[in-house]
């Protein structure tokens, strides 16, 4: 019975094949390089790493799967919309807030030195053996070093500061750490990446592993990286948090979502981070 | 109220008027053959080709169109390929085979992310939600993906396509 259900299929499959082959690639774009301004070479692809055990033959940067005209945005500073928020940030590094009257430049100084490569290391455990993501980071300066309010999550204020501390490891490979003491939270965002969630029981790896490359209704379907965050989202004519765009994710598969800023997430942004391994840091990326 | 209630109550309604005999049948009691068929009508009521178009392309409906491409309807935009052409699926399945499929995919095809369109229970669901709310499910109104009428509707159209 089974081999029968199988056969019809396997015949529905090869009618498939030949429809699509005189149609347009739906593959990540096959040459495209990622180099912005005219200098620095972004690596959009890569080995995949050892531990993802062979799930994709090859690891994709989002950037590979938009258009022309959207990868381009990217290629130039003066276009990208991302650099606003960038920009809004660094004003924001050097503005004096909260009780303690002191802006981040007091205790870091230059961000171009002292934030370099920070981005491409989170999530990652802090000296209390807590997850945290780089909005963690920033809140925890805010209340406890200035004295000031902690930002909301996925709000203008906390995006574009981490656009501006992702800028400064723009070009850096990832290089999350998913052993020793990151090793648990790893593991539990990976069963989170592979749980099919909500009333269409779909994973993060039904879209972004088995599915990339396809199309959903208008949505081309990309790995699911994270490296470019925050990106701007033109469709939302804003920057945009990763735990933003998972919290979309997870809704659309009719699911009861997570929480900005949850537990969770930070645990299931170790994990996708983790499954960039090889990719160099977009910060800040423009999508569709 | 939602459509898809008053649909369904309106299905219902024609059935009782129509003194038909067979009542709607609950997910729970489908009646299966050969683990991938289902013989019997889940609303007693035939399906309409024209209504199951519109639930085959309809985002609030059945959106089958999001992973299916089916050339017979060259105006719909954005097809997506996921799933199979539904080109000839009419011609590869009886018709109590697409009504399991779309019943219930993942009996015909286990593992399958071809969602279960005819599934009321909650508790099957991992999270399930408030439809796209992204808030937890409310145990009134969670119900099917698709109501009985609307499946017999699909099916009735998928039967159409014969052609490859
Ligand atoms: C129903 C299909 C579906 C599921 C399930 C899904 N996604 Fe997505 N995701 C999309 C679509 C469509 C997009 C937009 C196109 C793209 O970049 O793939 C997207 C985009 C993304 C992006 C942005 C990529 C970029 O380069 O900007 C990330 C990150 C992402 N998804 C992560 C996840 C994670 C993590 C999960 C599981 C919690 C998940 N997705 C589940 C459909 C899905
Ligand atoms: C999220 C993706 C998705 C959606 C939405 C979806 N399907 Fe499918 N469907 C699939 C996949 C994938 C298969 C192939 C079986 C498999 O390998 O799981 C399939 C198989 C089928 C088949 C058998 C196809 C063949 O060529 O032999 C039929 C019929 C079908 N689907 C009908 C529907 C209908 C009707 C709807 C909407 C009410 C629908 N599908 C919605 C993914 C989907």
């Amino acid at each position: 019975m089974k081999t029968f259900t199988l056969n019809k299929l396997m015949a529905s499959a090869a009618v498939c094949m030949v429809a699509l082959s005189g149609a347009a690639s739906a593959d990540p774009h096959p040459d495209a390089e990622l180099i912005i301004e005219g200098e620095l070479n972004v690596k959009v692809r890569a080995e995949p790493a050892a531990h993802l055990d062979g799930a994709v033959p090859e690891i994709y940067s989002g950037w590979l799967f938009r258009t022309d005209e959207t990868r381009s945005l990217q290629m130039d500073d003066f276009e990208n919309p991302a650099m606003l928020g960038v920009e809004a940030g660094q004003d924001a590094w050097n503005t004096v807030e909260g009780a303690a009257g002191k802006s981040c430049a007091d205790c870091h100084g230059d961000a171009a030195e002292s934030m370099k490569g920070v981005r491409a290391v989170m999530p990652k455990v802090n000296d209390n053996g807590d997850l945290w993501s780089t909005e963690d980071y920033v809140n925890n300066c805010r209340t406890e070093r200035m004295e000031a309010d902690a930002l909301k999550w996925n709000s203008g204020d906390l995006n574009n500061m981490v656009a501006y501390i992702s800028v400064q490891s723009r070009g850096m490979p990832v290089a999350v750490q998913i052993d020793g003491e990151a090793e648990p939270f790893w593991e539990r965002g990976k069963d989170m990446y592979y749980t099919r969630f909500g009333q269409l029981e779909l994973s993060c790896a039904s879209c972004h592993e088995e599915n990339y490359g396809m199309n959903i209704r208008a949505d081309h379907l990309s790995q699911g990286q994270i490296n470019g965050f925050p990106t701007y989202r033109l469709k939302q004519g804003k920057l945009i948090s990763t735990h933003n765009r998972f919290r979309g994710c997870i809704r659309d598969t009719r699911a009861e979502s997570f929480a900005m800023g949850s537990q969770e997430f930070r645990e299931l942004e170790l994990y996708v981070a983790s499954r960039g391994l090889g990719l160099d840091t977009e910060g800040v990326a423009v999508r569709n | 109220m939602n459509p898809r209630f008053i649909s369904a109550t309106l299905a219902t309604a024609l059935v009782v008027a129509g003194a038909s005999a067979s009542a709607e049948v609950k997910p729970a009691d489908l009646v299966w053959e050969d683990e991938i068929a289902i013989p019997a009508s889940l609303s007693g009521t035939a399906g309409d080709p024209a209504k199951g178009a519109e639930v085959l392309v309809k985002r609030s409906l059945g959106n089958c169109v999001a992973c299916h491409e089916n050339s017979a309807m060259p105006d719909v935009a954005f097809q997506g390929n996921v799933g199979p052409s539904f080109d000839g699926v009419g011609a590869r399945w009886s018709e109590a085979e697409l009504r399991g499929i779309v019943a219930n995919a993942k009996q015909v095809f286990p593992g399958s992310i071809m969602p279960v369109f005819y599934n009321d229970n909650p508790d099957d669901y991992i999270r399930p939600g408030d439809a796209y709310t992204a808030k937890a499910y409310n145990p009134e109104t969670f119900t099917t993906l698709l109501t009985a009428q609307q499946i017999e509707d699909v099916v009735a159209y998928l039967t159409t396509l014969t052609e490859y």
